[in-house]
């Protein structure tokens, strides 16, 4: 497990997301409305959708593919839908971000 | 030694039903017998059914002729075409045509058809009086409406509608009377007869029911009619079209048995035993016919007994009717009306316009009519012919074949289906997962089903369907609701006049005023919302880029594999060969893997990176070229025809047209995308009858379309009305997409917005109010003012987002 730094909280829109590359795949990191930052690998469970270009909406983003609605505190699909896409745990040390993979 | 000479077959008529015979008869004995044919038309064998198409344009008469002249050759007939036989002299077997001809026979059938009924009305006999019958007719038609001429139709059956509609896509102006109170009476009941009048009406036609024409005005021309109640039509051509009746003269000289008509036994042969008759000029147990289904039927036994195969008989089946008029379905078979002791199974989705009643007696269907959705029209028609009795099926038959049908049979009732059958393609969601998801979660309605399944969250072809089944599995009714989305229990018209009224300027703003569940939206109000308020408030309202679909977001359309998909614009289709050559190389330097034309007139660059994106778009605004917004509810493309500058036939500068168009409309948001053709003749080479919005040029200007389709539904334009120059055109067309810019529910095509509000409303405030038009158009100028602006050079060259386009961070390797 190791920590990284990866940015500042103003580098991701409200109610948006921007891509981290990793050893471990593509991960979007999201910020919510409140500025609650999560972070879940780039992949939708239902067909592989990036995430990251979903719409953020409280706190779920909606995949761009298929409209399949995505938990960010936990990577869990809202149901009805069933699948889980895996997450990170990232947090804000002042404006900076930390990415634990 | 000689060949024993063939027996002699002559046949009075060249019409449907006696080619049809002797097609038949071919068929059977190609060398039976020696044959000759005479018409009274110089025309080869024409299929008169398809007269109507010929008068609008659709076809001409080359492609109406069902056997040419070297058919008659090649099958060894003698064909007397343009000399109508004009006596038959039984007693020595031989007929007389006008030219003086005499030709003997062994066995004759007489094909004379029928005659245009013509009341007996006061200048009945002047010029531009005709009736629907024959090619010379439409002729005169066709040229009365070239000539920019007025017409009125007298009868309202399936020959005057067709007729009139036929005017009408000449450009005329179009008035039809009718004595009955509502059209096609004899097919229709009275509510299937309006809705075609109100569609019919919302074409352009102009109606006179219940109208008893008195006499047909004019001296030495006709220059109107007038009716019993003294309105007055004027009309430089009069079609009569209120019946036929059979042609029963040459019969009756010669002394065959007629009645109403020639009268037939059930082998079609008249009283004379050598003389045969087919067609409209036949009756046969009391009944006369104008429909070719029977006729098809006595062809076929006429040609066995002339081959003196003596099995076949003729009986008259169940009838069916439909209506030729492009994009308005209509279907009528057997009983209309219930007598006593009957019963109605009636459906209605005003909606949609659809309706169809079904008359059944004694379990058994007996009637069918249809309007607006006739795909089940030939199941009915086997029902009604079959005398099936429905039992079990009586309660699901209005609902068509495939939901209603037993198992085993083609289209299977949803209950029979087996649980592994996909209900919905899009999602991939078989009938048991639809099922065990309704039963396991209590699911009630299509909206529930469909967050828990998807079937039918897609292309919403399977809505039926899925309804079906929710309809099964619970025994109750499916709702639906107009909310915008789960979040608010409010419609989209009352946001849309809450935004106006109040002056809510931001979303925050329209969901505190109107009570929204959650306090950012979804996924599904915050487009709606985004795109509410730019409508609203242009260069006011800030465009939320984080309410944007993907593909509006990044100016874009993203692919199934992530990668996107860049369609730069190309004025009315128009390209250089700099522009080319730009594109390849883009293509090459990109490594850009598929380059494909679209069906819009340009060229799409798929399998582009996200990175790759800004400076993709900064290589084409180098060439000069900006987004086509092909990702975009907005302006898409304007398909035009080469017209006028290249095409012989071309009317109008079509491609310059379509240019301006384009020029003018770029980088609107509208509440769906929008597609616009425009066509330089009425050929409509650029499809403009699908669009959005669609343009044909005519000679006297532009006729001006909205609301065709051509995806999931296809649907042809209705026509919203003529200008005169170029410059209207633009007018129009800008304010009509203005109209629905602020009226349009989110994702409502144009088409189904049309059919929410009407067209009637639509033309009354584009065409019939200049004020109106001139300031949806104002306004519409002012919004683009502030939204025509290349998104692509914004990002590639001014840093617009940025953020979308560049990882966060790249991690290479953990520590």
């Amino acid at each position: 497990m190791s920590e990284i730094e990866i940015g500042t909280l103003s580098d991701i829109p409200r109610l948006g997301a921007r891509t981290v590359e990793t050893p471990a795949g593509q991960i979007a990191v999201f910020r919510t409305a409140e500025d609650d930052v999560f972070a879940l690998l780039n992949r939708c469970p239902h067909k592989g959708g990036p995430l990251s270009e979903g719409i953020v909406a409280g706190r779920t983003v909606a995949c761009p593919l298929h409209n399949w609605v995505i938990n960010l505190n936990d990577g869990q699909a809202v149901a009805p839908d069933e699948g889980c896409a895996r997450s990170f745990p990232v947090r804000l040390k002042g404006d900076r971000l930390w990415l634990t993979l | 030694m000689n060949a024993q000479p063939r027996p002699r077959l002559v046949v009075i008529g060249n019409g449907m039903a006696a080619m049809r015979t002797v097609e038949d008869l071919l068929a059977r004995q190609p060398a039976r017998y020696d044959i000759t044919v005479f018409g009274a038309e110089v025309h080869p064998n024409y299929n008169r059914i398809m007269l109507s198409s010929v008068l609008a344009g659709e076809k001409s008469v080359d492609d109406i002729v069902i056997n040419p002249r070297q058919w008659y050759v090649d099958n060894g007939i003698t064909l007397h075409s343009g000399d109508p036989v004009v006596s038959i002299d039984r007693e020595r077997r031989m007929v007389t045509a006008a030219s003086g001809l005499s030709v003997a026979y062994d066995r004759l059938l007489i094909a004379t058809g029928s005659n245009p009924l013509m009341p007996p009305l006061k200048g009945l006999s002047l010029p531009g009086v005709v009736a629907f019958r024959d090619i010379s007719d439409v002729d005169q038609m066709l040229e009365a409406a070239r000539a920019g001429k007025r017409a009125v139709v007298i009868g309202g059956g399936l020959l005057g509608l067709e007729a009139a509609w036929g005017l009408k896509r000449q450009g005329m102006p179009v008035a039809l009377v009718h004595l009955m109170p509502t059209l096609m009476e004899r097919q229709l009941d009275a509510e299937a007869g309006g809705l075609l009048q109100k569609d019919l009406t919302e074409r352009g036609l102009h109606f006179f029911t219940s109208g008893q024409t008195e006499e047909i005005l004019g001296s030495d021309h006709v220059e109107g009619v007038r009716l019993a109640d003294g309105r007055e039509i004027p009309a430089e051509i009069v079609v009569m079209a209120i019946g036929i009746r059979p042609n029963i003269r040459l019969a009756k000289e010669a002394g065959l048995e007629i009645n109403r008509g020639i009268v037939v036994d059930d082998t079609m042969a008249t009283s004379d035993p050598a003389i045969y008759a087919v067609g409209e000029c036949v009756e046969h147990r009391g009944q006369i016919f104008g429909l070719v289904a029977p006729i098809w039927d006595q062809a076929k036994v006429c040609a066995a007994r002339l081959a003196d195969d003596m099995t076949l008989t003729y009986s008259t089946p169940a009838l069916s009717t439909r209506l030729k008029i492009t994009g308005i379905d209509v279907f009528s078979a057997g009983q209309l009306a219930g007598g006593e002791g009957d019963e109605e199974v009636i459906f209605r989705d005003t909606a949609r316009g659809i309706y169809k009643k079904l008359v059944i007696r004694d379990d058994r269907v007996v009637g069918a009519v249809l309007y607006g959705d006739v795909s089940d029209g030939s199941w009915y028609f086997r029902l009604i012919g079959d005398k099936t009795a429905l039992g079990d099926l009586r309660e699901r038959v209005i609902y068509g074949e495939a939901y209603a049908q037993p198992a085993g049979k083609a289209a299977p009732d949803i209950a029979a289906l087996a649980d592994s059958t996909q209900i919905c393609g899009c999602n991939g969601v078989s009938k048991g997962q639809i099922l065990a998801k309704i039963g396991e979660k209590g699911l009630t309605t299509l909206d529930e089903v469909r967050a828990h399944t998807k079937a039918s969250a897609s292309c919403g072809q399977c809505s039926t369907q899925v309804l079906a089944l929710l309809a099964h599995a619970t025994g109750g009714k499916a709702r639906t609701s107009d909310a915008v989305c789960k979040c608010t229990a409010v419609g989209h018209d009352e946001v849309r006049k809450a935004i106006v009224a109040k002056g809510l300027k931001t979303q925050a703003a329209v969901r505190e005023a109107l009570g929204w569940t959650t306090p950012d939206g979804c996924a599904k109000c915050r487009p709606a919302l985004n795109y509410y308020l730019l409508c609203a408030w242009p260069g006011e309202y800030e465009d939320d880029s984080q309410s944007r679909f993907i593909n509006e977001r990044v100016h874009a359309n993203i692919q199934r594999d992530g990668t996107y998909s860049v369609v730069p614009r190309m004025w009315g289709g128009l390209t250089t060969p700099s522009e080319l050559r730009a594109i390849a190389d883009i293509a090459d330097k990109y490594a850009i893997p598929t380059v494909k034309v679209t069906g819009g007139q340009r060229i799409d660059l798929l399998g582009v990176k996200k990175d790759d994106l800004p400076r993709v778009w900064a290589d084409l605004n180098d060439a000069g070229m900006v987004s086509g917004h092909a990702y975009a509810k907005g302006l898409r493309t304007v398909k035009t025809c080469v017209g006028s500058e290249w095409c012989r036939f071309g009317t109008q500068d079509s491609t310059g047209l379509g240019v301006k168009l384009e020029r003018l409309l770029w980088g609107s948001w509208t509440p769906a995308k929008v597609k616009l053709g425009v066509s330089g003749c009425p050929r409509n080479c650029a499809e403009s009858t699908v669009k959005d919005i669609g343009v044909i040029c005519v000679d006297a200007g532009y006729d001006i379309h909205i609301a065709g389709a051509a995806g999931l539904h296809v649907r042809q334009t209705d026509l919203l009305g003529q200008v005169a120059t170029e410059a209207e055109a633009l007018e129009v067309i800008a304010a009509v997409t203005q109209l629905y810019r602020e009226e349009g529910h989110y994702l409502e095509r144009m088409y189904k917005w049309s059919a929410r509000v009407g067209l009637e409303y639509i033309r009354a405030e584009i065409m019939g109010n200049t004020d109106a038009r001139a300031a949806l158009y104002a306004r519409f100028i002012a919004s683009q003012a502030v939204f025509q602006k290349d998104p692509w050079a914004e990002r590639a060259s001014e840093g617009v987002a940025s953020h979308e386009f560049a990882p966060l961070a790249v991690v290479e390797e953990l520590a």
